[in-house]
């Protein structure tokens, strides 16, 4: 059988998987490292009657998407560092409207305007609390390619599943780094549709965000349907006005809260590489999973025994993941192409077990070598 | 025709609120144009502006200070058959400026009324960005200090073709709103009134004071026929009959397995302008079609024809991890500026590692392997060194043989290019060095 094998970047990885899942509107503003997305999208969406836009600044191709998705169609946009920030505010509105939509953040050497074109995972607790009000979102982390296509792929799903923001945290390592992937490396995930039509929607007239106890997610219905749709990003009741009563108010941010941390094991993707004679286990994500798998390779050949957790979903956080896995060992290492942002997150789940950190972010990869030394002081 | 205005939540505005007046105006239009409710949908920002929404029985998209027209957009290019109705204060006309340029310069099918009422009503009666220099804020003498903003000339500059400034109590309201609706393109109007519970607190002749300001602002015609243009949302969709598919991924079969080796790491070190990026694309599509896995990663400034340009490929036949190079096992030195980035590399290089060198550069001392090509007298352009060291180092390292570039270049290349590459190619393997 003759192996075949394309030859594509984490960005037009993202940007295939955003359309093989219906993706049909996409805004963004050019910024390096993500702006070939932008040009992927510009060349594949309005062939197909799909529409990709520029917008005048990132407030605005995000907003875009925001109304866009509104009306029914499978948004996305992508961009680094500097744009996230501008898209804090869209990105609290659509936490608070439910609104589903899929950002891509290929990330930069931070802090600010940084390095553009240096890597670095800068953004990763600016994604999960880079909203006000601080509730929770769903952030994955590509490794490669391959993980680019699956986990955008994913993450429309989750985006329609939930209706919310979800993030795919890449790396200017991964979006412009070209790679062989393998057609089986490309997942087929069944595509789900915008969940909700005119015709399962029994308690008309309309409530926009009155979603039942089970599901916790409001049944979606487009504006310019023929029933009357309110979206607002002010504080509202299940009817979409603005409400002041402390029980509609405490029951709308427990609900979009709890639609996503109940779900937290299954919305949990990693991949786990135990050795059961290990007494150190070493979490990474993203590029970095790639320099930790070599590290750990090399060592099992000279006799260590070393466990790998490969986190694919950063956030929620998989809280029972981390503290079974970090309960069969007696030292923990989280390494991250940054100055320390997720071990926060590890901490909180390694009881007694002290957790060591390594990063850093002068532009370069940490290599095998350097996990290597941490893990063999 | 049925009134659209909810009437389980009336209007609220301060008694002799100018906004009061438009609401109903706005009611009127819908009526006389024949809309239902689901027909239209009216997105609105922060303030008392922000307040519409609530009082229509209709679609309704309330968000943030300023990106009313943000969200406005995204609907109408998904929904073109819906009425989308912008409504915003003088407030988010400063703070979301950058819209409405894009918005006028855009010439989507969107109507924006602006309530200017030339203060932050809702926050206490500070200046915005309409406030007559006259005027008395609690911005101080802030307000007094910029000079206020004639949004209609702005838009004008901006490319809108239908622009209008009315009063809120003009008896032509409804009938201009309506105008403004049915026109096919952006449309802005500009709807001054008086602020009753802020500006007209601090200011004795509000009236007096805002229309004097009025007056000296340019009124224009509509739609001014030398700014007409296609509505954006045809043009749009027009142009996406014409657009050629995108050409889907193209996979590389391999036509050969290469034996288990250990990967290698090759390290082009060139200069910007100099296709560095695409032959060391053109090496990794090669090693594919023999079998191999590849990576490539590039390094380069932000600067576009300025500066080093630097590609790490490593090929393996089996699949690759981390993709930075630790050690070069073939480094092609391209390009001082290339060079210059890598020094300690090259210093540091092992002794297994085959440098090829143009012939010109200078290099740190090395323990490596250093063989010189002379690019230049055998008449290769500085752009055209990287592919001729591929054509080189196929004769050193036999895993990317002469059938194997051939491929590669025409995976990548096309036409003209093609040609003119294998004819190089060809050249420097014919030459015996």
């Amino acid at each position: 059988m003759t192996t075949q094998r394309f030859f594509i970047d984490g960005n037009e990885a993202a940007a295939r998987a955003a359309v093989k899942s219906g993706c049909s509107f996409f805004a963004g503003y050019p910024i390096t490292p993500a702006t070939t997305i932008f040009q992927h999208m510009l060349d594949m969406l309005p062939p197909g009657g799909g529409i990709c836009l520029q917008g005048e600044d990132e407030i605005a191709s995000i907003g875009f998407c925001i109304g866009a998705s509104m009306a029914g169609l499978k948004t996305m946009t992508a961009t680094s560092g500097p744009g996230i920030s501008l898209f804090s505010e869209q990105i609290s509105f659509a936490i608070a409207g439910e609104i589903p939509l899929v950002i891509i953040d290929v990330q930069r050497l931070g802090p600010s305007t940084g390095s553009a074109t240096k890597g670095a995972d800068s953004d990763i607790q600016f994604l999960r609390w880079g909203n006000s009000g601080g509730l929770p979102v769903i952030v994955l982390a590509p490794v490669n390619s391959a993980d680019c296509y699956n986990l955008t792929c994913q993450a429309f799903n989750l985006a329609e599943t939930y209706r919310c923001p979800v993030f795919v945290a890449s790396n200017k390592e991964i979006g412009m780094t070209k790679e062989s992937v393998s057609e089986e490396e490309l997942a087929e995930i069944e595509v789900l549709t915008r969940a909700g039509s005119e015709e399962n929607s029994s308690n008309l007239p309309y409530q926009p965000f009155g979603a039942s106890t089970d599901s916790m997610v409001p049944v979606f219905l487009p504006i310019g349907g023929t029933a009357l749709v309110r979206q607002t990003s002010s504080s509202h009741g299940p009817d979409g006005f603005i409400t002041t009563s402390p029980k509609a108010l405490a029951e709308g941010v427990n609900r979009m809260r709890n639609k996503l941390v109940s779900q937290r094991d299954d919305l949990s993707i990693y991949r786990l590489d135990t050795d059961p004679a290990a007494d150190t286990l070493v979490i990474v994500y993203g590029v970095t999973a790639r320099a930790a798998e070599v590290s750990i390779k090399r060592l099992r050949e000279q006799s260590h025994c070393i466990s790998l957790l490969v986190l694919q979903t950063l956030y929620p956080v998989p809280q029972k993941l981390l503290r079974d896995e970090i309960a069969k060992v007696s030292r923990v290492i989280v390494i991250e192409m940054n100055l320390g942002q997720y071990v926060r997150e590890v901490e909180r789940f390694s009881g007694a077990t002290e957790v060591e950190f390594f990063g850093k972010m002068d532009g370069e990869l940490i290599s095998p070598e350097e996990i290597t030394r941490v893990i063999v002081p | 025709m049925t009134s659209l205005l909810n009437q389980q939540r009336p209007p609220f505005f301060c008694p002799g609120c100018s906004h009061q007046r438009v609401v109903q105006a706005l009611d009127k239009s819908f009526q006389e144009l024949g809309l239902s409710g689901n027909e239209i949908a009216i997105v609105t920002d922060i303030g008392c502006s922000g307040l519409f929404d609530t009082f229509f029985n209709t679609h309704a998209l309330h968000g943030l200070h300023g990106r009313a027209l943000t969200y406005a957009t995204g609907l109408k290019l998904a929904c073109p058959a819906l009425m989308v109705v912008v409504i915003m204060g003088d407030g988010g006309l400063g703070i979301g400026g950058a819209h409405v340029l894009s918005s006028c310069r855009r010439n989507l099918d969107i109507t924006l009324l602006v309530l200017n009422n030339f203060n932050y009503g809702m926050t206490g009666g500070q200046c915005s960005a309409t406030t007559p220099v006259e005027a008395t804020t609690s911005s101080g003498f802030l307000g007094q200090l910029e000079a206020p903003l004639d949004i209609c000339a702005v838009a004008g500059a901006a490319g809108a073709s239908w622009i209008d400034r009315v009063s809120a109590t003009d008896s032509t309201l409804s009938e201009t709103i309506s105008q403004a609706l049915t026109y096919n393109g952006f449309s802005l109007m500009d709807i001054t009134g008086i602020c009753p519970g802020r500006f007209s607190k601090r200011n004795r002749r509000p009236k007096n004071l805002v229309s004097s300001s009025m007056e000296s602002l340019e009124k224009r015609s509509k739609p001014d026929p030398k700014r007409v243009r296609p509505e954006y949302g045809q043009a749009y969709r027009q142009r996406t009959k014409e657009a050629r598919p995108a050409s889907p991924m193209r996979p590389i079969a391999a036509s050969s397995t290469p034996a288990a080796s250990e990967p290698v790491g090759i390290l082009f070190l060139g200069a910007a302008g100099q296709r560095v990026n695409t032959a060391a694309e053109i090496l990794c599509l090669s090693a594919m079609h023999g079998g191999f896995y590849a990576t490539l990663k590039n390094d380069y400034p932000i600067t576009v024809l300025r500066g080093h340009s630097i590609s790490e490929v490593i090929l393996s036949s089996h699949p690759i991890g981390f993709s930075g190079i630790e050690q070069p096992d073939i480094i092609l030195a391209l390009s001082a500026e290339g060079v210059k980035r890598r020094e300690a590399t090259i210093a540091g290089a092992k002794p297994s590692c085959l440098i090829l060198q143009e012939a010109g550069l200078d290099l740190p001392r090395t323990p490596a392997q250093v063989i010189k090509v002379d690019c230049t007298s055998m008449g290769a352009k500085k752009n055209e060194r990287p592919l001729a060291f591929l054509a080189v180092l196929s004769k050193y390292r036999s895993s990317i043989n002469e059938e194997l570039l051939y491929r590669g270049l025409e995976e990548k290349l096309k036409a003209e290019q093609l040609e003119e590459a294998l004819d190089l190619v060809k050249g420097f393997h014919a030459s015996s060095l």
